[in-house]
Parts: C-alpha cells; sequence; structure tokens
C-alpha cells in the first residue's frame, strides 16, 4: 500500500517529495488555487469553522478524517487507489496488454482533453453553488454543500496532479486555465454546458447533486477503466468521495418531496395553491426542476452517434462503467439500435457499438436515475399521494446530440416549435416557479435546532453526530 | 474507401441571395451599407446529396458554390461594399470545414474538384481584397477547424474570440492522415509567414491553438474575450473600410443565365448544353466535347455609362460568366469527357472593340470588376482537367480576350487555306489584363525563352496562318486537305491516352514561369493532396479516412517515401 504523507503543503500518497519538479510546479498552483478558492468559493463562509471530512489515506476503513475546519485551511490532497498488480487493459484494440504507466505520445492530445473536461467540471461547480449558503435550510444541509465544495475542490487537484505529472508544459497551461474559466462567465465559460446554468437556490442544488454529479460518477467509472493507469486510479479514488454528493442530492430531494406529501396528507391538501400557501415546494413544481436538471445532465454524456467516444474505447482511453460486466471487451461486432430521428419520424437505426458508448453509458445513467426516482415515490405514495415523479424521455430538452434542435414533450413524442413554446412552462421551471421556489429561501438558517419550512429533518446526522449538531460554527 | 459509382443529379451553380440555404448575406446599417456580412449557418439536413448531415458548419460543393455567389454579387450588385466580414450565425463553432462523411463518399475526381472549386472561391476572397478594394475580415465566433480556418486565413484579418475553448485549428493530419485541402499549409507560411516550426506543431495539433497563443503563432491577428468580439470586429472592419480603395459605379444585377439543355438521355450521342454565346456540345461516346464561345453580334457598350446600363447582358459579363458555368459543367458532370475544342464564331472586330472600350477604361470601376470577371474565368479554363485543343478556323474570332482561349490551351491547330481568311489577333487586353496564377501573361507564360516575342504578338495586328506560326502561336497548322483528317486523329488519340497521365501532364506545362502563392496552392493540391488522398493510409481498407467516425482504428503503413 502506498504510503500518505499529511505533514507537508500538500498532502499525498504519490510520494511527491520524490519529484522535485513536480513538487515545485504543484507549489506554485497551490497559491493560485487559493485565491481562486477566496475568489469563487462559497461566498462569506471562509472564515467559519465547519465540520468536514479529509481525505488522508486511500484504505476502505478510515480513509477519512472529520472535524472543524476552515475551508481555505482544508487539506486539499492528491491521493491515488493503490495500484492493481499486473493490470492488463480491460476494453479497446489493446484488451489484455499491460495498462500505460505514462502516456502514450500517440494519445496524449486526447488524455489531456478528456482529463481537462473532467477537471473543468469541478470548479466549475464549486462556482455555481458560492452563493447558496446564504439561503441554506439547515445547518446540517449547509455542511453538506460546504463538504461537496471542498471534494470538489479536491478533485480538481486530482486532475490537476496528472496534467502536471504526465503533460508537460501544455499540462500546466492547462492546469492554469482550470483557474481561468467561470461557470456563465460568457467571456471565458466553462467547457459543458450544463455547468454554465445558474445553481441559485437549494432545490437546484439537490436537483444538480443527484443529476448532474451523477453524471460526474458514471464518467469517473468509465475513466477508472483507462489504460492509462494513473486516470485510473485517481478516478477510483474519486468515486469514494462522490458518493457523498449522490447521497446529498438523493436525500435532499428525498426531504423535500417528503415535507410536501406528508402536509399534504396531513392537511387534505389536492391543490398546487394550497401547497404554495403553506410555503412548500409542490410536487409539479418538482416534476419540472427534476425535468430540467435531468435534460441537462443527459447532454452531459455527449452525441448519441459519436465517433471520439468510439475512438475513446477502441484506444483504451475510456472504457463502460464497470467494464468487467460485460462480455464482449472489444466490441467490434455488436450493435446499438438507436432512436435516430429521420424526416420527423423516430426509428430504430443500428449503430456500430463502439460509436453507441456514449450512450451506452448513458444507458447506465438513467437506471441509476431511476432508482432513485423510485425512492422518492415510494416516499410519496407512504403518504397516500397520488403523484409520480417521473424521467422524461431522453429526447426531451436536449442541446447536444442526434436530439438537438429538435422539440420533443416529455414522453419523447416530436413537436412543432409553436407547440413547444406554449407548453414548455408546463414542463420546466417558468420564471414564475423560480421566482416562487426562491422566495422560500430568502433568509438562511443558522440556528442547528431550526429546520426551513419547506423541507424535512434528515433522518439522522453526519458521523453520529445528531442532526441538530452544530456543524458549522459561524464566526462572532 | 469504395468509391461510389452511382451517378448523381448534375451540379448547378446557379443560385442567388434569396434562395441561399446556408449563408445569410446583408449589409448591416452600422457601418452604412459600406460592409457586406456573410453570416455561415449550415442547414445540417440540406447537404447537395444524402448520406452525410452537415453537422457544426462543416460544408459540401452546396455550401460553396452559395460562397462564390455571393462573392461575386458583392462585387457586381454591391459597388457601395468596402469591406466583408465573414461570421457564423451558430453559438461557439464558426465552421469545421468540409464535410469528412461528404469526402469519404465522394469519388475521387469529385473530392479533387470540389477541392479546386473551394480554392478557387478562396482565391477570389484575395482578389476581392487586392484588386476590387474589397478586404476582408473573418469574426470567428467559435472554433474555426480544418476548412474553417482555411476560409478565415483567405481573408486579411482574423479575430478569434477568447472564451477558453475556441480554437483555430488543422486536425487533417492527424486525425484523418489526409492534409488541409484549401490551401491551408501554403497560406500559413507564404501568407501570414508563421514560422515554419510553429506552423509544423500547429498542423499536428488536432484541437488546435486558442487564445493567447494563437496571436503570439500569427494564426489570428487578435483574440479579444467574447464580449469584446463584436466590438473589435467593427474597430477592425472600420479600419478595412478606410483602406478600401474601390471605386463607385453603378451596380449591375446579375440575372439568371438562360441555358437550353438538350440530349440528356442516357441513349443521346450528343448532348448539346446552348447558352446565348456559349455553346457546349458533348459526344459522351468519343470522350470529346467542342466548346464554343460567339463574339458579340449586337452593338456593344462603348463607355462605361453604356457598360452599367446594358448591365450582364453585355457580352463581356455574359458571354464570360456563361463559359465559366460551362467549364463547371465539364468538370462536374461531365468527368468522362478527355478533350475539349476550344471554338470561337464570328466578328473578331467586334471582339476587339470590346477590348478596346475595356483597355481604355481600365480606371472605371465597373470596368475593372469585368476585366477580373474575364480573368477569373480563363483562371478557371487555366484549371481544367480536360485536354484543351483550340482550333481556328475560317469564321473562327480567336482576337484579344477570345485569343486567350487559345493561349489557355494546351494545342492551337490553325488551319492553312487561301479560300478563305484565317486569322488570329492580339489586342491590349492581351498585355497583362489577364495575369494567370504565375502572375504572367498566356503570351508572357508562352514566350519565356523569347520575351521580345510577346510585344511583336501584340504590336502586330491581325495575323494569318503563315504569319502566326511564325510567331509561335501555332502548334499545328494543317492545310485544308489535311485537316478533317489530322483534327479527327488527333483529338483520338488524345482521348486514348491515360486520362491521369494526360491531368499530370497539363498541369505541368501550363504553368511556366515564377512559383506565386497560388501556384504553390494549386500544384501541392494535385501533387501531394490528391497522392495523400488516393494512399491506403488515408482511403485503404484501414486508413484513417475510412475509419474515421467508424469504431475501428486505422491502422498505417510505416514506410516512408
Amino acid at each position: 500500500m502506498s504510503t500518505v504523507v499529511n505533514d507537508t503543503k500538500i498532502p499525498n500518497n504519490v510520494d511527491l517529495s520524490s519529484d522535485k519538479r513536480l513538487q515545485r510546479a504543484l507549489e506554485a498552483w497551490q497559491p493560485n488555487f487559493l485565491s481562486w478558492w477566496n475568489e469563487m468559493g462559497p461566498f462569506g463562509f471562509q472564515k467559519d469553522d465547519i465540520f468536514l471530512r479529509t481525505a488522508i489515506s486511500v484504505t476502505s476503513e478510515g480513509w477519512a478524517h472529520f472535524d472543524y475546519v476552515k475551508m481555505p485551511d482544508y487539506r486539499w490532497g492528491i491521493f491515488l487507489a493503490d495500484p492493481v498488480a499486473d493490470r492488463k487493459i480491460g476494453f479497446g484494440d489493446h484488451y489484455g496488454e499491460p495498462v500505460w504507466k505514462e502516456v502514450p505520445g500517440e494519445h496524449r492530445n486526447a488524455l489531456r482533453r478528456i482529463i481537462v473536461t473532467q477537471g473543468d467540471t469541478e470548479p466549475a461547480s464549486v462556482e455555481q453553488q458560492r452563493l447558496l449558503g446564504h439561503s441554506c435550510p439547515s445547518v446540517y444541509d449547509l455542511r453538506n454543500l460546504f463538504q461537496v465544495n471542498v471534494e470538489e475542490g479536491r478533485h480538481l487537484w486530482a486532475m490537476v496532479y496528472l496534467l502536471h505529472t504526465y503533460f508537460g508544459r501544455d499540462g500546466r497551461e492547462e492546469a492554469d486555465a482550470l483557474l481561468q474559466r467561470r461557470s456563465g462567465d460568457p467571456d471565458k465559460p466553462r467547457i459543458l454546458g450544463a455547468f454554465n446554468e445558474p445553481c441559485t437556490d437549494w432545490l437546484s442544488f439537490f436537483m444538480f447533486t443527484f443529476f448532474t454529479d451523477r453524471d460526474g460518477k458514471f464518467q469517473l467509472l468509465a475513466l477508472a477503466e483507462s489504460a492509462f493507469d494513473p486516470l485510473s486510479r485517481t478516478t477510483r479514488f474519486m468515486l469514494t468521495e462522490e458518493a457523498h454528493h449522490m447521497f446529498v442530492g438523493e436525500t435532499g430531494v428525498l426531504r423535500v418531496v417528503d415535507r410536501t406529501a406528508q402536509q399534504m396528507a396531513e392537511k387534505k391538501w389536492g391543490s398546487v395553491e394550497q401547497v404554495r400557501a403553506a410555503g412548500l415546494i409542490d410536487l409539479p413544481t418538482m416534476q419540472k426542476y427534476l425535468n430540467l436538471w435531468y435534460t441537462l445532465s443527459l447532454d452531459l454524456f455527449g452525441g448519441e452517434i459519436s465517433s471520439n467516444a468510439a475512438t475513446y474505447f477502441a484506444t483504451g482511453m475510456k472504457g463502460r462503467a464497470k467494464e468487467d460486466q460485460f462480455e464482449d471487451h472489444k466490441a467490434l461486432e455488436g450493435s446499438y439500435a438507436m432512436e435516430v430521428v429521420k424526416d420527423g419520424k423516430i426509428v430504430r437505426e443500428d449503430i456500430a457499438m463502439r460509436n453507441a458508448m456514449n450512450e451506452v453509458l448513458r444507458d447506465a445513467y438513467v437506471e441509476d436515475c431511476q432508482r432513485g426516482v423510485d425512492k422518492w415515490n415510494r416516499t410519496i405514495a407512504a403518504h397516500g399521494i397520488p403523484f409520480e415523479l417521473k424521467l422524461p424521455s431522453r429526447r426531451f430538452h436536449r442541446h447536444i446530440g442526434i436530439y438537438a434542435g429538435i422539440h420533443f414533450d416529455p414522453a419523447g413524442n416530436p413537436l412543432t416549435a409553436e407547440q413547444w413554446e406554449s407548453k414548455k412552462n408546463e414542463w420546466l421551471p417558468s420564471d414564475a416557479d423560480k421566482q416562487y421556489v426562491q422566495s422560500l429561501m430568502q433568509k438562511p438558517v443558522f440556528d442547528p435546532k431550526q429546520m426551513a419550512n419547506w423541507i424535512a429533518a434528515p433522518k439522522q446526522g453526519i458521523k453520529g453526530r445528531t442532526v441538530d449538531f452544530e456543524y458549522v460554527r459561524r464566526e462572532a | 474507401m469504395a468509391e461510389t459509382n452511382t451517378s448523381h443529379e448534375p451540379v448547378r451553380f446557379e443560385t442567388h441571395p434569396d434562395r441561399y440555404v446556408h449563408w445569410k448575406l446583408d449589409f448591416p446599417a452600422e457601418h452604412g451599407g459600406k460592409v457586406a456580412r456573410l453570416m455561415m449557418d449550415v442547414k445540417e439536413d440540406r447537404g447537395m446529396r444524402p448520406g452525410y448531415p452537415l453537422k457544426l458548419n462543416s460544408y459540401d460543393l452546396g455550401v460553396d458554390v452559395e460562397l462564390a455567389d455571393a462573392l461575386q454579387r458583392i462585387r457586381f450588385e454591391h459597388p457601395e461594399v468596402r469591406a466583408l466580414v465573414i461570421t457564423s450565425a451558430k453559438d461557439r463553432i464558426f465552421c469545421s470545414g468540409a464535410n469528412i462523411y461528404m469526402l469519404g463518399s465522394s469519388t475521387h475526381g469529385f473530392k479533387v474538384n470540389f477541392c479546386k472549386f473551394t480554392n478557387e472561391t478562396r482565391l477570389y476572397l484575395e482578389e476581392m481584397s487586392a484588386e476590387s478594394g474589397i478586404p476582408s475580415l473573418a469574426s470567428l465566433n467559435g472554433t474555426a477547424s480544418g476548412g474553417g480556418y482555411e476560409l478565415a486565413i483567405a481573408c486579411d484579418d482574423i479575430v478569434l474570440a477568447d472564451d477558453g475553448s475556441s480554437a483555430v485549428s488543422f486536425p487533417e493530419a492527424p486525425l484523418l492522415a489526409v492534409l488541409p485541402g484549401t490551401g491551408g499549409l501554403t497560406r500559413l507560411v507564404d501568407k501570414r509567414k508563421i514560422r515554419r516550426d510553429l506552423a509544423d506543431a500547429f498542423s499536428t495539433i488536432a484541437e488546435g491553438v486558442r487564445g493567447k497563443r494563437s496571436v503570439e503563432w500569427g494564426l489570428v491577428d487578435e483574440a479579444p474575450p467574447k464580449a469584446k468580439l463584436e466590438e473589435v470586429t467593427k474597430r477592425r472592419i472600420g479600419a478595412l473600410v478606410d483602406r478600401s480603395t474601390r471605386k463607385a459605379f453603378p451596380a449591375v444585377k446579375l440575372p439568371a443565365l438562360e441555358v437550353k439543355r438538350s440530349g440528356e438521355e442516357p441513349s443521346a450521342d450528343k448532348q448539346e448544353i446552348e447558352y446565348q454565346y456559349v455553346t457546349l456540345e458533348l459526344s459522351p461516346k468519343q470522350r470529346t466535347a467542342r466548346l464554343v464561345v460567339r463574339a458579340p453580334s449586337s452593338k456593344q457598350p462603348e463607355t462605361p455609362e453604356e457598360l452599367a446600363k446594358a448591365g450582364a447582358s453585355a457580352w463581356a459579363i455574359q458571354a464570360f460568366r456563361e463559359l465559366d458555368d460551362a467549364l463547371l459543367e465539364l468538370r462536374f458532370n461531365q468527368p468522362l469527357i478527355g478533350v475539349v475544342s476550344v471554338e470561337t464564331a464570328g466578328d473578331a472586330a467586334a471582339v476587339l472593340a470590346v477590348d478596346a472600350m475595356l483597355a481604355k477604361h481600365a480606371d472605371d470601376g465597373l470596368v475593372r470588376e469585368v476585366t477580373l470577371l474575364m480573368k477569373r474565368v480563363l483562371k478557371r479554363m487555366d484549371l481544367t482537367a480536360k485536354s484543351f485543343f483550340a482550333l481556328v478556323t475560317p469564321g473562327s474570332c480567336f482576337a484579344g480576350s477570345l485569343l486567350e482561349l487559345a493561349l489557355a490551351s494546351d494545342r492551337i491547330y490553325m488551319k492553312d487555306t487561301e479560300d478563305e481568311p484565317v486569322t488570329v489577333a492580339a489586342s491590349r487586353m492581351n498585355a497583362g489584363s489577364f495575369p494567370m496564377a504565375n502572375g504572367l501573361s498566356r503570351l508572357q507564360t508562352r514566350f519565356l525563352k523569347e520575351p521580345e516575342r510577346v510585344s511583336r504578338v501584340l504590336e502586330q495586328g491581325a495575323l494569318t496562318t503563315p504569319e502566326a506560326v511564325k510567331a509561335g502561336l501555332v502548334t499545328f497548322a494543317p492545310d485544308d486537305i489535311d485537316w478533317d483528317d489530322e483534327i479527327r486523329i488527333a483529338f483520338e488519340e488524345r482521348a486514348a491516352m491515360s486520362p491521369d497521365a494526360m491531368t499530370g501532364m497539363e498541369a505541368s506545362l501550363r504553368f511556366a514561369g515564377p512559383e506565386t502563392m497560388e501556384t504553390k496552392i494549386f500544384g501541392r493540391l494535385s501533387a501531394w493532396q490528391n497522392w495523400i488522398f488516393q494512399r491506403p493510409n488515408a482511403v485503404g481498407e484501414r486508413g484513417a479516412l475510412t475509419l474515421y467516425g467508424k469504431p475501428e482504428r486505422p491502422e498505417f503503413n510505416w514506410q516512408r517515401t
């Protein structure tokens, strides 16, 4: 097992001190990261003590340490999962060959692109969420927000480590550029669309962590299969942390749904107006937020038919989630029955499997999302409320891929532009919906004993603490 | 990759801004109409042929035909325009170049002709700046890759939005194992004078170069933040307007050409395409064609004012527009035709009168545009891969500007007969009004060894067959007894030779004299790009172009020549 060094400037298990050049480069990047964090990280909480977990090793038991820390003092470190002895490439043209310890020259640019694209999402989400603390529904949730934020920061470190270590001057420039792009800034936007969408209310935050961070999970699963072993090891460890982010999203939405459904049952409300009059988020509005963030996140998987995806798979750069569950690791023979649009009609077309790899990953994602939605629906049903949240068709509201530029309803039926315009506010949050949701979140709840009206309390606290534990100690 | 042998719908080059599918041509009010703006907005599902969606502002011939049409119309129909800006209506993408799947599904001949046409259009853009006083700016609101950057680099100025992701790139070599086919490599080092080592690095980085570095390397002139792009574009276009040397003249509308086609059914022995001043007669079985250009038969304008009044119906405009269309017909729709007889008919004096007017008023804005049009059409002929044999016979009128058709031909046959007069004659227009790609006139190129012959031909007036032979204008001069047989045999012999060998041989012989950026572009297109386009590493079963977008990876034969 690799040795963890925690007493240096940069905690790591990659023996950083033995590579002076790399150590210097990363130590030079560190102040830039910190000034980015201070400028673009959570606004107004940098001096508070937050009860956070910090990665300190990569063993499955006790990999994290929980304690109060001020966020700028957080020990962002570099941790790679332990190497697998004699690991072999698990898919593509090089199936069965030893994995790469260094970047092959011919794949340098493409691998760099993959890492930069992944890396860019990490600081982007921190930027998207930087004002949320000021409308938090509870101290418990506030802490969870910051936990997600600091760990996205650590994931940025993980990608920057790869860029600095394996990609020379270009890698260092890209690492700098990761700190220069800004979410939603038209001049220097983040690379992917969903990461430029504003995330200014907590319902969006929960939806984001459920849907958008789940895209991250599946990208990391696919990269964990990579023939480039340092990328595989890095992403495998990132997945450990990412699980908490999914948890925050899943339980966050669940608690909102729970609160609304419970009150609806108790007060015997049937209408949206009644729910809203009580300052709760009605279920149809939940459905609209779900529709929005789910579809923005579907776009992140890229085009349904993609030559890049085929190349990444063929070369061994990026595999499928849990590749060992597949039988054919070369994927040269099979085809994927894709629903494509021809002359305004949906028809099935056989696409070479490798070119459909984005869709294969999207399939796994959709299935995973459905599991969470089912849980939410069980909660609604438990209160006896006849309402079901649904994942819309993956053709609905898409901006990337074969369905982009064509309008569909949530069931996947094609629409004219006029039909879309007249109906879209029934399916996606309207300005009025957004205003309503934000109106519920005007004031933060900083008293550990309290919970905002629109959300149920969690079942349990963090790391054995009670729900009303003082997870955030506000600066006096 | 496998070439498809299915015959396609013939390509037509006639279009109009009202019918553009992929471009929007407008004249923004903020520049008082002095600036033409071309916005690329390629419609994915409106490719010229089925089978390849034109994603991300990628283009096929149909897109470029509209661009070429727009440039021609800006010249003639919008004399008030003093600068051109090319941009894209799509978010975050300027243009991603020629569509790969279109190239993949095209025959070799079509690919070559596609590249040739797009190259000509890029050169027209540069000619507009150099000769017509309409400089151009490429305003890149997103990535310009491959042919997209080649379009930008044909403009005088390039501005690239620096948004952290928009790049300029030549991904052809690293991704497809071919070369940028529209003069990109030549323009990097010859036009923008980018250091060869940086050009080398640039041309192998598939994702290209962004922001500050693209300016440092000289790939673009300025890379402002995205929010400033509009402002910078406006400032730079203002500077281009200020430096414009365009001369005012009354607008000339370019109506659609009238053309009659007959014998298009496959069983027909002869096919005829008939314009007012031009006839193209095709004999598919013999693989030959006749291209006949007629002299003006009605009174032609004698002053620029009359020329403006006559507009596109003036012989100098109409005959050469028709000739241009006929040449494109030969290139794109008649791949099996090998040898073309170049003929003229009518009154040589009428041609010389037009030439005299053009020469006398060379400083007039419209006259200048007409002369440039004729020049471009003649260049199109130089670059057409058919064997051209000019036939000078009684009743022909190879005089002045029409003499250029003979000089552009691979051979000149002149009938030696005393029964009827047969002459050729030069005019002042042969003295440099129609330079070839090498920068020389056709007479200068012809007489590289004895330059004094050029002025002799220019001074001598009409030349009979013996005089023309002596002057060095004639390849063979059969008498009227031998003529028919000689010509028949010459055509049969030529039509039997390897079309590849003839294409290469003619292209090697036509452009003697100095190299220019233009000759380099076409030379390298023919030599390198077309060679690479045929090689297994690109188009073999395991070639990169063949496998692009397919699940398999290319395999190269690693031997270098």
